[in-house]
């Protein structure tokens, strides 16, 4: 194994040298070899990182890219709840990087361990380095859960999962819900927004109740929102739950989670202890950890400031941030479409910072979620957002945005070619 | 690329050529791409939809393509998203839109990637 591992990476590297990029096994610094234009490294190939990637090489062929990424599978967390319903199989959401590599991009399968903004280096976890000119980080979330003692164990999460990054975690819990008996308590904490994907718990509730319908029809379903209400398509969800699964669902807000007892089955709450068959935490959440130990990190010792024209950290020149890891513009979500457009944005800027030219200032993003309320039939909440340079931030455009006047087959067809469209967007 | 510059360019343009448009287009290059970047997460890169829906963009007419965009906008033609997307966007902005998708060589759709 450690041999294999060893020939691995020797050659990533050799790929990586004849590329003209830099790796340097020592920290060193490595020049650009003729006919590179610059070096971008991304960080983590999710939603952000692979499309940031597979776009500067799409727009500047003559950049080398190389993508750092912990896992050899993207597995999409949208369409993930369908998963747990029953309603979509694991294959179905999970890719390989392979794409990518066939444009060019190299895929280095490691850990990014810090980043160097002098030296301008990565360091990985196996021990070598890799230089940039410019650095794009996209590291997702990561969670904080020295904020449940009794889940601050290996041990306890592998008994309440989060499921909250799509993969692994996704497949123990769907056994979970087929293991619980018919009549049981399916219980899902949520935790105070902002956290990723807003309307992904209360779409989560309607998969697991979709399943419970058909398979468990005695079973239950508890919610606990730390939130004083549902934060996501409201009105939408709470119709699925009083018609389509009524009597099935029983809503508790103001339910903030204080801690767990994995043995006794049972969630703290402040004032309450609530006990379930199947217990779903989702944890508070930060920027993924590459972030904290970069010190990108700006607000509320959680989340990434940026500059919103490029994506560049407002505390580390040269350093780019993407995705749910930063500090979201108002209204703007936690989302795969908002990681999708942060990508595209940021390569945008990021080929002109290298090459000297103009950088647009007028920048727009989109944002479109659908979630199913059924293993066929979704809704969407949208909205446009467009950057203010007098207050510096990117802010909804007036008028535009809302939500589906209600849940469609239409939708569910619609949400499913969005899926496709935006997996190609990002490893095809 | 700021707004500014672009209707400049526009206005410079609609003196000298009777395509302003287009014309302004080819000055910003760049920014009509990053507007029309923001429909490809839906529509598919450059407007070539992976499968039937959303539809591809790629290679459709200017005219009918703007067309579309302001019935979306005004109401006329009924939507379940677009309208609340076309709302966000000024009326220059669909035009450069419009053009960037019309200017794209109708090809074969992106293959879907692989499943695992």
């Amino acid at each position: 194994m450690k041999n294999a591992m060893t020939t691995f990476k020797r050659r990533e590297f050799l790929k990586w040298a004849a590329a003209g990029t830099g790796v340097a096994a020592m920290g060193g610094c490595a020049t650009a070899g003729s006919g590179s234009a610059g070096r971008v490294v991304v960080i983590g190939g999710g939603y952000g990182g692979a499309t940031a990637a597979r776009f500067i090489k799409l727009w500047a062929p003559d950049i080398d890219v190389a993508l750092i990424e912990m896992n050899d599978y993207f597995v999409s967390c949208p369409i993930s709840n369908l998963v747990l319903g029953g309603n979509a199989q694991m294959n179905q959401i999970t890719f390989s990087y392979d794409g990518l590599r066939k444009r060019g991009i190299r895929v280095i399968r490691d850990e990014a361990m810090g980043i160097d903004p002098v030296k301008k280096v990565v360091s990985l976890a196996s021990g070598g380095s890799v230089s940039f000119d410019r650095v794009i980080v996209s590291p997702g979330v990561d969670f904080l859960y020295d904020q449940i003692p009794g889940l601050n164990t290996r041990e306890a999460q592998m008994r309440f999962f989060h499921a909250w990054k799509a993969g692994p975690q996704t497949v123990a819990l769907r056994k979970q819900l087929e293991a619980m008996r018919d009549g049981g308590v399916y219980a899902i904490q949520i935790p105070m927004a902002p956290y990723r994907c807003p309307p992904g718990p209360y779409e989560r509730v309607c998969q697991v109740a979709d399943y419970f319908k058909k398979a468990k029809p005695k079973s239950k379903i508890l919610v606990l929102d730390a939130n004083p209400d549902l934060v996501s398509k409201k009105g939408l969800f709470l119709a699925a739950w009083d018609g389509l699964y009524k009597g099935m669902i029983e809503y508790r807000p103001n339910s903030e989670i204080a801690d767990v007892d994995t043995k006794g089955m049972t969630i703290k709450l402040q004032f309450d202890d609530v006990k379930a068959d199947v217990i779903n935490v989702v944890p508070a959440q930060r920027a993924g950890d590459v972030a904290l130990r970069s010190g990108l990190i700006t607000a509320n010792n959680r989340w990434c400031g940026v500059d919103w024209t490029t994506c560049e950290s407002l505390a580390v020149k040269g350093v780019h941030v993407l995705g749910d890891a930063t500090l979201s513009g108002p209204a703007m979500p936690k989302s795969g479409s908002m990681a999708n457009q942060h990508a595209k944005v940021c390569a945008a800027a990021v080929i002109e910072m290298i090459k000297g030219g103009p950088v647009n200032t007028d920048t727009m993003m989109m944002n479109t979620c659908y979630s199913f309320v059924s293993g066929d039939s979704a809704m969407h909440v949208a909205s446009v957002h467009r950057y203010d340079p007098a207050q510096k931030t990117i802010a909804p455009v007036k008028g535009s945005g809302g939500v589906s006047t209600a849940a469609s087959q239409a939708e569910g067809l619609y949400a499913w070619g969005w899926a496709r469209n935006i997996w190609a967007e990002a490893l095809t | 690329m700021s707004s500014k510059s672009t209707l400049l360019a526009m206005l410079f343009f609609s003196v000298l050529s009777p395509l302003p448009v287009q014309a302004a287009e080819a000055a910003n290059p760049t920014y009509a791409r990053s507007l029309a970047a923001t429909c490809f997460t839906c529509h598919g890169t450059d407007g070539r939809s992976v499968g039937g829906v959303p539809p591809s963009l790629a290679g459709q007419n200017r005219d009918y393509l703007l067309q579309q965009m302001r019935e979306f906008r005004n109401g006329k033609r009924p939507a379940t998203i677009m309208h609340q997307h076309a709302l966000g966007y000024t009326d220059e902005q669909l035009v450069l839109i419009a053009g960037y998708f019309a200017g794209i060589t109708p090809g074969p759709a992106a293959a879907a990637p692989a499943a695992r």
